[in-house]
């Protein structure tokens, strides 16, 4: 095992300098905007802020949360995030058991009609009228009810409950116990890494979403998310040409740092939950996603 | 996916079941099941099937607040104006060419990274390197834009830094108002974002070649290279084939968010995608019959990308992805 070639050296030495690069690439945006909004506004005018603040200070993160605005869009982020991972797990769950049960009557019948909409949608229109028929617009439940289910979700869940082994169920119900408690009290448990994968997904696209806030409840305050209020800084920035020092926003005027400064700092805010919980249930999703490609 | 066969036999199965004498006895029996499953049934018809249902506006002079009976019907007409409309070929030829672009280097460049990281023998660099890579799979594109619009800022941005110090350019380039530039940007967050994402298939894969195929090829004195040509490479050979198509059959849903995020008034003509001409035109202006027509082209496009890669996928490997 241990001849190593020049060949071979030189191979490792590129690939692990490319790798360095790929990580430097990958990290350093992240980190220049963590400088800057830990940097004196004034002072990150002048530029050359690389990875490292010049002029360490809070005032930015102070100045964002103290308008009513981001700290309620960033309570709503987090209730948004919380409601809707759990309300839509469970369906997941509920809909993967139920077509996993070869004996369920209407199986065939519920997985034609689940996989049919993986491949044809409305589209954004119809589901725009859609939504304003059923007055779902400025309504908490737009961030909920509209995408409960995802169809992908619920076949790689279901696929982790077809290797599970059947006599779990049967010997439950001999001892009495309904479907119910069989999914509560066997399947459930028994799914945690898919659940605990899908959760992530499911609560990380959560916090992420910003269109349905753009499109029905952009108007409504106590429904603007973090996303969302990032979203029209980012474009105000963008429509007041490159020069974003002297772009304005109700939130920024008269208070001495610059909205991007400002963007800066929400971005961070944005990102670090999810830089808390990735890492944590990486294992979990590697095979989930994995288990997913198979049976795909 | 074997399942998704059912969607023809619906009707025809399920007999037994319905049997009269036991019909009653099975719904009490899995009343349970029942009532696990109807209320998202019912949910899915609302969300899913009454939007399909809103194809039809696509044909009426359609008016919000008129009920179905009380709309105009026009037939073709609002396929006629789109199909007559030059905003409409501009939007779809930035459509193809941003996904064509995001075939040939969202596609490939996953698969060269994993094969890289399979070749790292230190674990735990390995791990690192992964790790990091997935991170911005996981950010939203709000946040990706607010980075690269910093990143490729005019005013002490990174990339015109480092161009500068390196002089091979004069002034700062403003890479967000250059229409040219869009694409090109565009397909590089896209990579940016998704590579260490998508390279996990593919390690996974790699990770099912069996050992003793390396092994016996270093007995024989095979180089690395060699050894990735001849063993990695054919080993993920069936899973590279099976991605391609999926991605394939989702050409032209390519979204819009990056777009929409990413785009100033400057790069317009060539930022436009077919969701985001959906979106200005129907929802923004209020036509929502020509909307819809251009949503239904999407879909239907779509649906026949979707079915020639199932073909193709079954005459040559015997693997249906539908």
């Amino acid at each position: 095992m241990k001849k190593t070639s020049i060949g071979d050296r030189v191979f490792d030495v590129a690939n692990y300098t490319f790798m360095v690069i790929l990580t430097i690439v990958t990290l350093y945006p992240f980190l220049n905007v963590l400088a800057i909004s830990l940097n004196d506004s004034i002072d990150t005018v002048k530029g050359g802020i690389t990875i490292f603040p010049r002029k360490f200070t809070l005032n930015n993160y102070v100045q964002i949360f103290q308008t009513d605005t981001l700290l309620s869009s960033t309570l709503m982020s987090v209730l948004r995030t919380v409601v809707g991972t759990i309300t839509g797990i469970i369906s997941t769950g509920m809909v993967a058991y139920v077509i996993s049960r070869e004996d369920f009557f209407a199986k065939k019948f519920v997985t034609a009609v689940f996989v049919f909409t993986m491949y044809v949608s409305g589209g954004l229109i119809p589901e725009y009228m859609l939504i304003r028929n059923l007055h779902l617009t400025e309504n908490f439940l737009v961030y909920i009810l509209p995408g409960l289910i995802s169809v992908f979700n619920v076949i790689v869940l279901r696929s982790f409950i077809d290797a599970l082994p059947f006599e779990l169920q049967e010997s439950a119900k001999l001892d009495g116990a309904n479907d119910l408690v069989i999914f509560i009290k066997i399947i459930f448990p028994l799914c945690m890494p898919a659940v605990a994968t899908l959760s992530l997904f499911i609560a990380v696209g959560q916090w992420n979403s910003w269109f349905d806030t753009y499109l029905y409840a952009g108007s409504k305050k106590w429904l603007s998310t973090l996303q969302f209020e990032l979203q029209k800084i980012l474009l105000s920035a963008q429509s007041s040409g490159q020069q974003d020092i002297y772009g304005s926003s109700d939130m920024v005027s008269q208070k001495r740092v610059s909205p991007e400064s400002l963007r800066m700092a929400m971005t961070i805010v944005a990102t670090l939950p999810i830089l808390f919980v990735y890492p944590f249930v990486q294992k979990y999703f590697i095979k989930g996603l994995t288990l997913g490609g198979v049976k795909a | 996916m074997q399942n998704n066969i059912v969607v023809n036999k619906v009707n025809s199965g399920n007999k037994k079941s319905f049997r009269e004498y036991n019909c009653l006895k099975v719904l009490k029996k899995q009343k349970y099941l029942i009532f696990m499953s109807l209320p998202f049934v019912i949910w899915l018809f609302i969300f899913k099937y009454i939007p399909l249902w809103g194809w039809t506006m696509a044909f009426q002079k359609y008016m919000p607040g008129r009920s179905f009976f009380e709309q105009e019907w026009v037939g073709f007409e609002y396929f006629i104006k789109m199909f007559q409309d030059s905003t409409f070929y501009l939007v779809l030829r930035n459509t193809i060419a941003m996904s064509l672009l995001s075939l040939i280097f969202g596609f490939t460049l996953p698969i060269v990274l994993a094969i890289l990281i399979n070749e790292i023998q230190a674990n735990k660099f390995k791990r690192v390197v992964q790790t990091i890579s997935y991170l911005p799979h996981f950010v939203s594109w709000v946040i990706v834009a607010s980075l690269f619009s910093k990143m490729l800022s005019i005013d002490d941005g990174l990339v015109n830094n480092v161009l500068l110090s390196l002089g091979l350019i004069d002034k700062p380039i403003a890479f967000m108002g250059e229409p040219k530039l869009f694409w090109g940007i565009i397909t590089f967050a896209d990579v940016w974002k998704e590579i260490g994402w998508n390279s996990i298939i593919f390690l996974a894969a790699i990770a099912g070649i069996s050992p003793d195929l390396y092994e016996s090829a270093m007995v024989d004195g095979a180089s690395r290279l060699r050894r990735i040509w001849h063993i990695t490479l054919p080993g993920i050979l069936p899973t590279v084939m099976v991605i391609l198509i999926m991605t394939m059959g989702n050409l032209i849903n390519i979204g819009f968010e990056k777009q929409y995020l990413m785009r100033t008034s400057l790069v317009r003509d060539y930022s436009d995608v077919l969701d985001l001409y959906i979106l200005d035109y129907g929802i923004s202006a209020g036509r929502w019959a020509f909307g819809t027509a251009a949503g239904i082209f999407k879909s239907v496009v779509s649906i026949i990308l979707l079915f020639s890669a199932n073909t193709i996928s079954k005459k040559t490997m015997g693997v249906k992805i539908v």
